[in-house]
């Protein structure tokens, strides 16, 4: 009998569940949200580097556009909070399909560069456009508005992202599991072959490619909306490298390892606070020990030892 | 008229930088296909070295050469324990290893160093010559003239001595190379070593004119790799033509168009170059077999 496609989600949602309550202060809660906020980010991104076989250096372009949609939208446009925030996923997904043609016709460093051109192009912009963005300061985000009610305090927060990074990872479950997933799957093993067989290879890479932007691009709203503020730095040249440190360290396709990536990496600089002055050396070291050392990464590596094929 | 003459001046002393920095990439990408993002550390590395030794007390003339071993044995140590270790990697693999590195490394001088700015004295002074109404300072000349030299010098090593053949072997197979009894790990690090070394010297030679501080590495980095992009990857005229033409594609988009997209020209020119003529100016053609 074949194990059901979503069960390695429920130690995470039992863990999800349970863990609020060892949680002694307010802080708690915002860490774990910023967890999640970064497990969905990470998570997209995982699609298109683990799954599809891609690279992208510039992934938190898109992570800006939807911090930057929720800020600029109710403010400077008037549109609803909410409203916003899907905007702001349809804008990164538009974006993602008209860039994404040209770019993924690249391979290797080719397409790490040009993606982390693309990164720091659309940070160039945030930085400059200070009419609308309100500049290197960054500007303010209204909260947010579902119908009448404002989610406002930080423990809401939590359920409202555990139930949001829950739901994105059965979705990318379910893009495994289908046809379209054994595609880009197929091609990450080899792309002449899956041409072969058939496969529209630059349809489904340009598919992934918009699919993990909407991803990054609905983490940043929520990003945005937690802090309340917004600055370029979100969709930084440093904030791509991170995510991409988060997948890598997590396990290359592998949904949990999204999430342990992202709690790693967003927790230590947290525990540490004593070596803050080292997050760049300690961030730099990691990167280069997983790649040489850990290149299949946490979960993948854990799992292998425990003898298991956990996903 | 004075304008354009400024701003292509202001071009070609940025370029000059660029240009130093692409042929650093194109000597390791060519000795061992690694794209090193880590070359603006290095570059970085020559500058903030020099003026920290130079407040300890010691001559900036010895503390220029000291910076530069120092660079050296950064890169050494970066094929050594970053590279090496990696075998088998594919190609983003190794780039995000040199990402880590220049990450690493960047953490490290913010820590060891400070975060501001600092300068260099000219070699010449800084009263600025006047040429048909545009100004420019001695030291670009410096720059410029240095740069010349050193990709001389690199040619005549890799084109007149036995080390510099080994050294085209390698970038051109590296198993054949082994075999015919080249130790290609030795080369391959001297490779980073040399590129090291060059990044190290332009840092020295240029801060006088841009200032430098923990964090000018990255940029470089992505500057000196859209250089090579656009002079053809694996060619080091193009590497110095590239390096060039972007300083002075920077300069007139400055001064023309909008200051502060100045950055944002790199960039286009990446994306431009690999949509439209992905093998560069001088770069071959890439075919792909089946």
């Amino acid at each position: 009998m074949q194990r059901h496609r979503l069960i390695p989600l429920l130690p995470l949602a039992g863990i999800i569940l349970v863990l609020p309550l060892l949680f002694p202060s307010a802080y708690y809660y915002r860490v774990a949200a910023l967890v999640f906020i970064f497990a969905i980010a990470a998570l997209g991104l995982n699609l298109l580097m683990g799954f599809a076989g891609q690279v992208s250096l510039g992934h938190a372009g898109f992570m800006g556009v939807g911090a930057y949609a929720v800020a600029i939208g109710p403010s400077h446009l008037g549109i609803a909070p909410l409203f916003s925030f899907v905007l702001g996923a349809v804008l990164s997904a538009l974006l993602a399909f008209i860039v994404g043609r040209p770019i993924l016709r690249l391979r290797g460093h080719y397409l790490a560069v040009a993606t982390l051109g693309f990164g720091v192009l659309l940070t160039i912009v945030f930085t400059n456009e200070a009419k609308w963005t309100g500049g290197p300061d960054g500007m303010a985000v209204q909260q947010m508005l579902v119908i009448n009610w404002t989610v406002r305090r930080i423990s809401t927060w939590y359920w409202v992202l555990a139930v949001s990074f829950l739901l994105s990872a059965v979705i990318a479950l379910n893009l495994i599991d289908s046809p379209t997933g054994r595609a880009l799957r197929a091609i990450h093993d080899s792309e002449r072959a899956a041409r072969v067989l058939g496969v529209d290879v630059a349809q489904k890479k340009l598919a992934v490619f918009v699919i993990s932007a909407v991803y990054a691009s609905v983490a940043g709203s929520f990003f945005g909306f937690i802090n309340g503020y917004v600055t370029p730095d979100v969709s930084g040249f440093l904030r791509s490298i991170e995510l991409v440190a988060m997948v890598v360290l997590g396990g290359m396709g592998s949904i949990v390892g999204s999430f342990v990536g992202s709690a790693v990496l967003v927790i230590l600089p947290q525990a540490l606070t004593i070596f803050h002055e080292y997050e760049h050396a300690i961030l730099g070291l990691t990167l280069m020990a997983v790649m040489i050392f850990l290149r299949r990464g946490i979960v993948p590596s854990l799992s292998a030892v425990l003898g298991g094929t956990y996903k | 008229m004075a304008e354009f003459l400024q701003f292509a001046f202001s071009g070609l002393t940025v370029g000059a930088i660029y240009a130093l920095v692409a042929v650093g990439f194109t000597l390791i990408y060519n000795a061992s296909e690694v794209i090193n993002f880590a070359q603006g550390e290095f570059v970085m590395l020559g500058g903030m070295v020099t003026i920290f030794l130079g407040y300890a007390g010691i001559p900036v003339p010895l503390a220029a050469v000291i910076a530069v071993l120092v660079a050296t044995a950064v890169g050494l140590a970066l094929y050594r324990l970053g590279i090496a270790p990696a075998r088998e990697a594919s190609a983003v693999t190794l780039i995000i290893i040199t990402i880590g590195a220049s990450i690493f490394l960047r953490g490290v001088a913010e820590i060891i160093f400070d975060k501001r700015f600092h300068s260099l004295p000219a070699l010449f002074g800084s009263d600025p010559i006047r040429i048909g109404g545009a100004s420019i300072l001695p030291q670009t000349m410096v720059v410029l003239a240095s740069a010349l030299l050193i990709v001389c010098l690199l040619w005549a090593f890799i084109d007149r001595t036995l080390y510099g053949k080994a050294v085209i072997a390698t970038s051109a197979n590296r198993m054949a190379a082994t075999l015919v009894g080249i130790n290609t790990r030795t080369i391959v690090g001297a490779c980073f070593a040399f590129s090291a070394a060059i990044g190290a010297i332009a840092g020295v030679l240029v801060t006088p004119i841009t200032l430098t501080s923990y964090n000018v590495g990255t940029l470089l980095a992505l500057k000196g790799f859209a250089a090579v992009m656009l002079g053809g990857i694996g060619s080091a005229i193009g590497a110095v033509v590239g390096g060039v033409l972007l300083g002075l594609f920077e300069a007139f988009a400055a001064g023309y168009f909008s200051a502060s997209y100045k950055d944002a020209v790199a960039f286009v020119v990446i994306l431009a170059v690999l949509f439209v003529m992905p093998q560069g100016l001088f770069g071959k053609r890439m075919v792909e077999r089946v």
